[in-house]
This record gives C-alpha cells, sequence and structure tokens, in this order.
C-alpha cells in the first residue's frame, strides 16, 4: 500500500515537472541540507559556541582552517574575538533563523487564512473590516509594521525578560506583518467557492459556517497558500536577519545568522573578513534556495499567478 | 498576372513549429487582388483566413512564418521584405482594419493625434498640414461634428463610430489595398452593415482594392466582388460571388451557403438551415487526401487519397475531385 | 474627476485618523510615563502635578484629541531618554533623510524604467537575459548584505569612497545638505547605491512584465499595422500604457525607500531619521516611535495622493468622472 502511494506521489504532476528542473532539484536538496544540519546542529556542530565555559579567549580570531593559540583546536571557518568557532556559530544560528522563519510563516498563514476564509464566506460588512485594515497595513512596508510591533511589544514586556522573550516578540512581529497576502489570496478563493453550488449544498443542510470552512472551502485553497508561504519563508527569513542585524531582534546571547553578520561587521575593517563572509553567505544561499523553490512551485501550481 | 492586378499571393505556406510537430495553418494558397476589386475571404474559425491577412502585410506572431510562396503587390515581391521596408508598405499601401475596434486603438492617444501621427508617418507633410487631414479623414468616415472630436478619446466613442475611425486610420496613408479582417464582427448588429457600407464606398470612390475576411456569407453576399473560400489552411474553391452564391461547385462552400438564412432557398414554414456535419479537423490531425473527405456528402474513394489540385470548372476554380472528373 | 479625487482625500485623512490613533495608543499606554519623565524617586505630588500637566486625568476621547491637535502643532512631546523635544531632534535629522531616498529614488526609478523597456524590448538578446538573471540574485540579497559587501569592496580594499556618515555639509537656510560638497557628494554614492539598489530591480521586473503585456496588445499591433515606426510605437504607444500600472507601484516603493532608509542609514550610520527610530526602538523611547510612525504615515498617505492625481493626468479615462476606473 504505502510503496503504491508512494510511487503516486512521484508520478504526480508535480514531481514531474521537480525531475525535468534542474533548478528545483538543486534548490531543493539545498534547502534541506541547511535544515537538516540547523536541526542537528547539536550534533553537527564540532564546538558549543555558547557555552562559556568551553571558549579560550586565546584562541580568538583564528583565521579559517588553522589550530588556535591557546587550545590547539582546529577551526575550519576560523573563530570571533570571543575565540567561538564561526563553524558551529553558524549551524546554530541557522537553526535559530530557520526557526522563527518558519514559526512565523506558519503563524501569518494561521492568521491569514482564518481571516481571509472569514472575510470571503461572510462577506458584507465582516469582510470590508478585515479588508480594509489589510489595505492600511499593506499600505506600510512590512519591515515597519514587523520593526513597530517589536518596539510596541518590547515596551510591553519587562525590562529583565526583553532578552528571554525576544525570539518570540519577532515570531508574533514578523508573523503579524505578512498576513495580508494569504488574507487576499484565501479571500478571493473563499469568495469563488462559496458561491458554488456544493457550499450552498452544505449550507442548505444545515452544516456549520465552521465546518463548511475548514471541510469544503480550505483544501481548495491550499495550493496558492503553499506558494506564498515559500515565498514568505525567504522573506521571513531576510525580515528576521535584517531586524537582529539592526540589534531589534534575537539577543546577542542567542545571535541568528543577522547578528552573527552585526557582529561581523565590527571587525571587517580590521581585515578579520571570515566572521563576517561566512554567516552572509550561508544566509544568501538559505534565502536563494527558498526564493528559487517558491518561484519553481509558483509556476508550477499556478502558471496563472505570473 | 495582369496590368489590373493589385495584389497576387501564390503558394502561400505559412508553418509554426511546436513543441508536438510543425503546423501548417496557410498552406499554398494563391489568390490575386484587382485595382479597386473587393475579395471576400472566407471560412470556418481555423480555416486560416486570418494568418494570411497577416502573413501579408509581415505581421506573423513569431514563431509563425512564411515557409514558400510569395506575396506580390503592384509587381513587387513583398514577401521577404525586411522590417523597415515592409514598415514603409504597412499603412502607406496597405491599410489594416483589425476585428475588434474597442481594443484596437490606443485608450491614452486622442483619436486626432492617432490619425495625424499614421498621416506623418507616411506622407511628407507638416504637423498642422497631417491635423488637416486627420480632420478630414473623420469628416470621409461620417462621425459627426468631426472637429470637436478630434481631441476625444477612444473611450468616448462608441463601438460603431470607434470601427468609423480604425477605417479612417487604415485609409489616411492613401493605400491601395484594405486588409479588413472581421471588421464587422465585434459591433452590434444595427451597425454592422452601416460600417460595411461605408468601407465598400470609400474604397470603390478611392479605387482602393479590398480583401474582406469574414465567415459571414451574408456580407460575403453584400459587399464583394470575388469570393476565396478556404477550408483548413488550403483553398477550396474562389470564384465570382454571384456564381459561388448561386451555384457553388465544391461541397463545402455548396454547404457553407446553405447554413446562411436566405429567403430564397427558405421555401415554406418547416424550412431549416443545413449544417455541414461534423467540425473542422484540428491542424495536428489532418486526414490525408482532401481534407474535407470526412466531412464530405459526396465522397469518392480517391478523395481518401490524393489532395486535389484547384482546377478551373466554368467561371471558378475548385479544388475536388468532382471537377477533376467533370472535366476529364 | 473632482469627487474622485475628494473621495481620495477622505481615505487618507481616515488613514491618518487610525494611524494617529495608533501612536496615540503608544505614547499613551506604553511604558510609565511618571517614571521616564520623572525618575523612580518621584513624589505622590509630583505624580498628581504630572497627572495635571499631561492631562492624564481626562477622558481617553479627549486625550486623543489633545494629542492630535498637538501633532498638528508640531508638539510631539519630549524623547525619553535624553529630554531633548523629538520634534527639534526629528527636524535636524530630516535633510539627511530626506536627501538619501530622493537620490534613491531617482537612482532606482531612471535605472529600473530603462532596464526594463530594454529587456522587455530585446526579450532575447543577450544582455537582456543577462540582466534579468542577475536581477533574481539582486531580489534575494538583503539590503544590509548589499551595503556590507559595498563598503568590502569600495571603501576597504579599494579605498575610494567613505564608509559612514555624510561628509561635509553646508548650511543652505537652515538646510544642512551634503549635496553642495565633494565629501558630501561622495558620502552618498554607496548609501544611495545599497537603498535604490533592491527597488531598481524590483521596479525594472515589473516594467520588463507589463511592458511585455502591452507589447501583445491590439492596439501595439494595430500601430504596427499602421506602419508606425518601431521607436513611435515603443516610446510612444507602448511605454505610456506601461507606466500606468507602473506608477502605482513604484508610489509603494517609494515608501518602501523611506522603511529601509533605516537599514541603510545602521549599516553607514548615515545620520538621519531612521537611525534615530531604530535606537529608539531599541531603548523603547515610545514618543520617538510615536511621532516617527505619524510622520512616514502622513509621508506615504501623500504619496499614495500624489500617485492617485498623477493617475488622473496619465489616464484620460479617469479625467471625465471618478466612476470609470479601468
Amino acid at each position: 500500500m504505502a510503496s503504491s502511494r508512494l510511487a503516486r506521489w512521484w508520478q504526480s504532476d508535480v514531481m514531474w515537472s521537480w525531475r525535468r528542473s534542474p533548478v528545483a532539484i538543486v534548490s531543493t536538496l539545498l534547502f534541506f541540507a541547511l535544515v537538516a544540519a540547523a536541526v542537528f546542529a547539536p550534533l553537527v556542530a564540532p564546538y558549543t559556541p555558547f557555552d562559556p565555559a568551553s571558549l579560550n579567549l586565546m584562541d580568538g580570531f583564528t583565521a579559517p582552517m588553522q589550530s588556535g593559540l591557546g587550545s590547539g583546536n582546529m577551526y575550519w571557518l576560523g573563530t570571533d574575538d570571543q575565540g567561538r568557532d564561526i563553524f558551529s556559530a553558524i549551524l546554530y544560528g541557522m537553526r535559530l533563523s530557520l526557526f522563527i522563519g518558519v514559526m512565523a510563516v506558519a503563524f501569518a498563514a494561521f492568521l491569514g487564512i482564518s481571516l481571509g476564509l472569514i472575510a470571503g464566506y461572510f462577506g458584507g460588512w465582516i469582510d470590508a473590516i478585515i479588508m480594509r485594515i489589510a489595505d492600511i497595513q499593506l499600505t506600510f512596508p512590512s519591515i515597519l509594521v514587523a520593526m513597530l510591533i517589536f518596539g510596541v511589544a518590547r515596551g510591553l514586556t519587562p525590562p529583565e525578560l526583553r532578552d528571554q522573550m525576544a525570539i518570540y516578540v519577532l515570531i508574533l512581529s514578523i508573523g503579524l506583518s505578512d498576513w495580508v497576502q494569504f488574507a487576499r489570496t484565501v479571500r478571493s478563493s473563499a469568495m469563488v467557492e462559496a458561491r458554488k453550488e456544493y457550499v450552498q449544498a452544505a449550507r442548505l443542510i444545515g452544516r456549520s459556517p465552521f465546518v463548511i470552512l475548514r471541510k469544503h472551502l480550505l483544501p481548495n485553497v491550499m495550493s496558492p497558500v503553499l506558494v506564498i508561504a515559500t515565498i514568505s519563508l525567504a522573506l521571513a527569513i531576510i525580515l528576521e536577519a535584517t531586524l537582529s542585524f539592526l540589534g531589534v531582534g534575537a539577543p546577542p546571547t542567542k545571535p541568528s545568522l543577522g547578528t552573527l553578520i552585526s557582529i561581523g561587521q565590527d571587525f571587517l575593517f580590521a581585515g578579520e573578513w571570515w566572521i563576517i563572509l561566512f554567516p552572509s553567505i550561508t544566509l544568501l544561499v538559505l534565502a536563494l534556495s527558498v526564493n528559487l523553490l517558491g518561484d519553481w512551485l509558483r509556476d508550477v501550481l499556478n502558471p496563472k499567478l505570473r | 498576372m495582369t496590368e489590373h492586378t493589385l495584389l497576387e499571393v501564390k503558394d502561400l505556406k505559412v508553418q509554426i513549429p511546436t513543441r508536438r510537430g510543425v503546423l501548417t495553418p496557410v498552406n499554398e494558397v494563391s489568390f490575386t487582388i484587382g485595382r479597386g476589386e473587393i475579395v471576400g475571404v472566407v471560412g470556418e474559425s481555423g480555416a486560416g483566413k486570418s494568418i494570411t491577412g497577416s502573413a501579408i502585410i509581415g505581421l506573423l506572431d513569431r514563431p509563425a512564418r512564411i515557409s514558400s510562396g510569395s506575396v506580390t503587390l503592384q509587381g513587387e515581391v513583398i514577401s521577404g521584405l525586411n522590417e523597415e521596408q515592409l514598415r514603409r508598405v504597412r499603412g502607406k499601401r496597405i491599410g489594416t482594419v483589425f476585428q475588434d475596434p474597442l481594443t484596437s486603438l490606443d485608450p491614452l492617444m486622442s483619436i486626432g493625434d492617432q490619425l495625424s501621427e499614421t498621416a506623418m508617418a507616411h506622407l511628407a507633410i507638416s504637423r498642422e498640414a497631417a491635423r488637416e487631414k486627420a480632420l478630414q479623414a473623420l469628416i470621409d468616415v461620417g462621425i459627426p461634428a468631426a472637429e470637436s472630436r478630434l481631441d476625444a478619446y477612444p473611450h468616448e466613442f462608441s463601438g460603431g463610430m470607434r470601427q468609423r475611425v480604425v477605417i479612417a486610420l487604415a485609409l489616411i496613408g492613401e493605400p491601395d489595398l484594405i486588409i479588413a479582417d472581421e471588421p464587422t464582427t465585434a459591433l452590434d448588429v444595427s451597425v454592422q452593415a452601416q460600417v460595411l457600407m461605408l468601407l465598400k464606398r470609400l474604397c470603390r470612390e478611392r479605387n482602393t482594392g479590398v480583401m474582406l475576411i469574414t465567415h459571414d456569407m451574408g456580407v460575403i453576399a453584400e459587399t464583394t466582388d470575388r469570393v476565396v473560400v478556404l477550408y483548413a489552411g488550403r483553398v477550396a474553391e474562389i470564384g465570382n460571388t454571384e456564381q459561388v452564391l448561386t451555384s457553388a461547385k465544391h461541397p463545402y462552400t455548396r454547404g457553407l451557403v446553405g447554413a446562411t438564412p436566405n429567403p430564397a432557398n427558405m421555401d415554406g414554414d418547416n424550412a431549416r438551415l443545413n449544417q455541414i456535419p461534423g467540425s473542422m479537423p484540428g491542424l495536428l490531425a489532418l486526414p490525408t487526401g482532401c481534407p474535407f473527405h470526412p466531412r464530405c456528402s459526396e465522397v469518392m474513394p480517391v478523395c481518401k487519397t490524393e489532395q486535389p489540385a484547384l482546377t478551373p470548372l466554368g467561371d471558378t476554380t475548385i479544388a475536388c475531385h468532382l471537377a477533376t472528373e467533370a472535366s476529364a | 474627476m473632482f469627487a474622485y479625487i475628494i473621495r481620495r482625500l477622505f481615505q487618507g485623512a481616515l488613514v491618518l485618523a487610525i494611524v494617529g490613533f495608533i501612536a496615540f495608543c503608544m505614547f499613551r499606554f506604553i511604558g510609565d510615563p511618571y517614571e521616564n519623565i520623572l525618575g523612580q524617586d518621584a513624589t505622590v505630588q509630583d505624580r498628581l502635578a504630572l497627572e495635571e500637566r499631561l492631562g492624564l486625568n481626562d477622558p481617553i476621547p479627549v486625550q486623543y484629541f489633545k494629542f492630535l491637535g498637538n501633532a498638528v502643532q508640531g508638539e510631539f512631546g519630549v524623547s525619553y531618554r535624553n529630554g531633548i523635544p523629538v520634534a527639534e531632534m526629528i527636524a535636524q535629522r530630516l535633510p539627511a533623510t530626506i536627501e538619501l531616498a530622493v537620490v534613491s529614488a531617482i537612482f532606482a526609478v531612471v535605472l529600473g524604467v530603462l532596464f526594463g523597456v530594454y529587456t522587455a524590448i530585446n526579450r532575447d538578446g543577450f544582455l537582456a537575459n543577462f540582466i534579468m538573471t542577475s536581477s533574481l540574485i539582486g531580489v534575494s540579497l538583503p539590503t544590509f548584505l548589499i551595503g556590507i559587501l559595498l563598503i568590502w569592496v569600495f571603501a576597504v580594499e579599494l579605498k575610494m569612497l567613505p564608509s559612514f556618515g555624510r561628509g561635509e555639509t553646508v548650511d543652505v537656510f537652515g538646510w544642512k545638505t551634503g549635496l553642495l560638497t565633494a565629501s558630501g557628494l561622495k558620502s552618498l554614492i554607496l548609501p544611495s547605491i545599497t537603498l535604490g539598489l533592491y527597488q531598481m530591480t524590483l521596479v525594472m521586473r515589473l516594467v520588463r512584465s507589463e511592458m511585455l503585456e502591452v507589447l501583445r496588445t491590439d492596439y501595439i499591433r494595430f500601430a504596427r499595422a499602421r506602419g508606425l515606426a518601431r521607436r513611435a510605437i515603443n516610446f510612444g504607444h507602448a511605454l505610456k500604457n506601461t507606466l500606468l500600472p507602473v506608477v502605482t507601484i513604484i508610489g509603494i516603493q517609494l515608501g518602501q525607500i523611506i522603511a529601509f532608509a533605516i537599514i541603510t542609514e545602521t549599516v553607514f550610520q548615515w545620520p538621519g531619521v531612521g537611525l534615530l527610530f531604530i535606537n529608539a526602538v531599541n531603548f523603547v523611547d515610545v514618543p520617538i516611535m510615536a511621532t516617527y510612525l505619524l510622520l512616514v504615515g502622513t509621508l506615504f498617505v501623500l504619496i499614495n495622493l500624489v500617485v492617485d492625481l498623477l493617475y488622473v493626468i496619465i489616464d484620460p479615462r479617469l479625467r471625465l468622472d471618478g466612476t470609470e476606473a479601468r
């Protein structure tokens, strides 16, 4: 049974076009390799970069492929000023960046899909209010919205908890800045679906709106949602990196890729290029692979979106 | 080819390479148009009428291209000219009227500007003279209060009026030939006849030849001198309009004429329109032999294997084995 | 047309009122104004006096309208961090941001439209394909990385251009401009490329796809059938019709430039309002955050109004009455 289902999946249209697109294959493999490295960071990373006890200050500023002066340990991608292994820091940083990105997109998708379904199904003034809020929010660039929400949430948390809460505040602010795309798309599909006969029939036999929304409308909007979610993930990763780079994101005690780049910028002038270069490349490859994947998905699942 | 010949299309073949094979929407089409003559080109949609028109003025959309045959205008071969040479032909020697007047005009430019722009592109005249000419062109096509309408934009005109503007645009370069591709199909029935009569009158006055592409036998009957019937990219029959309408030789043409409401062949209350059974084959699945044979009521064994050649039969020329038999 | 503009004005006013309300809520409910203004060891009398002075006892709607009234007069309160009036701090830093944003916007729009038109007309050309492929990488590259890359190449390695600050400025009627000195202009180059590059790729891709769409329309085909010259068709007809949807997006892009200026100003330590705002977010300096929100909100509403007016100018169909939007 399982094998036949697997075979059917492998033969499906989407997988067929995946097998024929080198760009899709490469970006998928890259993306999953990076995800695996991030998920298994504690196993893959040679050092535990954020355990102060394991750091040797004498190892600071070790160049790539050199041994530290203090411990004699080998560092593939070099170390920073505190003697932290860049490679391990990147793995943990990517873990955090991916976690925040995925959670933020999941939150945005949940919020956007729910509001979009409600707006499209019920119409009328509920629709008007939701979409007007979406319009106004869309006037403002998402990075600004995220920063404002971050600032407000920070203001509402007691100062001693701020660093601890920073990651959840980030997820909240990135998610809230990104729900509009989901809501708009889902709403327009839901409006079309809601008029169709099977939904009308479900209404007539007295099913509750909640059941109709979940069972009948939701499955029909999943493929555009998947496309938007992929593209949103790339945007969310970049947005998180940007916020952290600006110092309004992940705290220095728990650095994400953006934080690492911002730390590295200080050493660029002194010639320690590796501290900034490797996290930047990782971020770029991560964002690019998700972007290419999203581009390909959009072409395959919905040629009309282009 | 005589002195009176304006346009001669000879063995024209248009091909489109696609992933599933090479399509030939226009296949060895030949016909002529004389000076001041109105020739109808008729057929079902997909028969290759519009593509023939586009090929003549060199406006085929890539990757379609003329693969063989020639187009000769007043003794000069114009197929195979380069883009700049073709540009001088278009508008100046061959005017064009497209099907949909709603989308043929640039929505952001006043019609006066569109007219004078076209005039200046082809005639060596000043801006003022071009505007004068634009005004005259609007008056000629019967736009009321033309002077005050020069600065109006396309959306301020009705469909019929817009098509008049399009005709004015086609005529402003003083061409010798007009190619009108379904000029009235998109219009209200009530204004179709007016626009058609206008086109006919203007071309007669200026001795301009017309290639009138249509699927409507009624339009053919009212307007044209001669008619070319196309089927699946090939010429089925060419002849004087009157003869074709009254005594068509090709079974397909007879079907077309029979499918048109005509008081003459509607005797009694239970008169019905004849229909040609089936539909035109797709270009990828052309039958062997005569492309019409699967639908033909007079099909013979030879029809299934051999493509009939164009043969004169009486006053018309037809591509049908019936004709070959009759003359043999 | 008149009704159309009035309706747009009304919508803008509504957006501003909502933005103002959010700013007011931030101002009123985030952080502790007593502690922020009086310090931690204030007496009850101090608190009551402050309450009276700030009107914190008034009903909320009254406070809101007072807040709006003050804002209209340029009164935005005092920074929690250093006690300087917010209006003064912003006025001092605004010229830096405006100069950066305007130069970047011109860079983005001019090059974006040029490249977009070029890549649309020469769809299969080698150079056009090269531009399109590199633009895909440009879209994936975060702004701050572009800035760092430029600093690395042109400031650290080649030592050609300054990596931070505005250079020398000249005071022109109270407006400190960097556009009149050599060092000021040199300092502007890297930040404006950083800020404009992403927007340029977006404008380019948009112009290209819209232009390709327009080139397929019947009226372009008819213009060719009329025998117009290629240049007249591309620029007289196609580009004009392309600009219509593009103008809206370019308006939104200009708003984006203001927001992304925050990043560029941080990377290049550019002394503008963006840098002020990011520091305010970091230290929860609410008056500055709220004022920045109001400022940017007003700016976006103005941009949208200008875009709507441009629409009316370009599209004759809108000139008659507002109902005939396409």
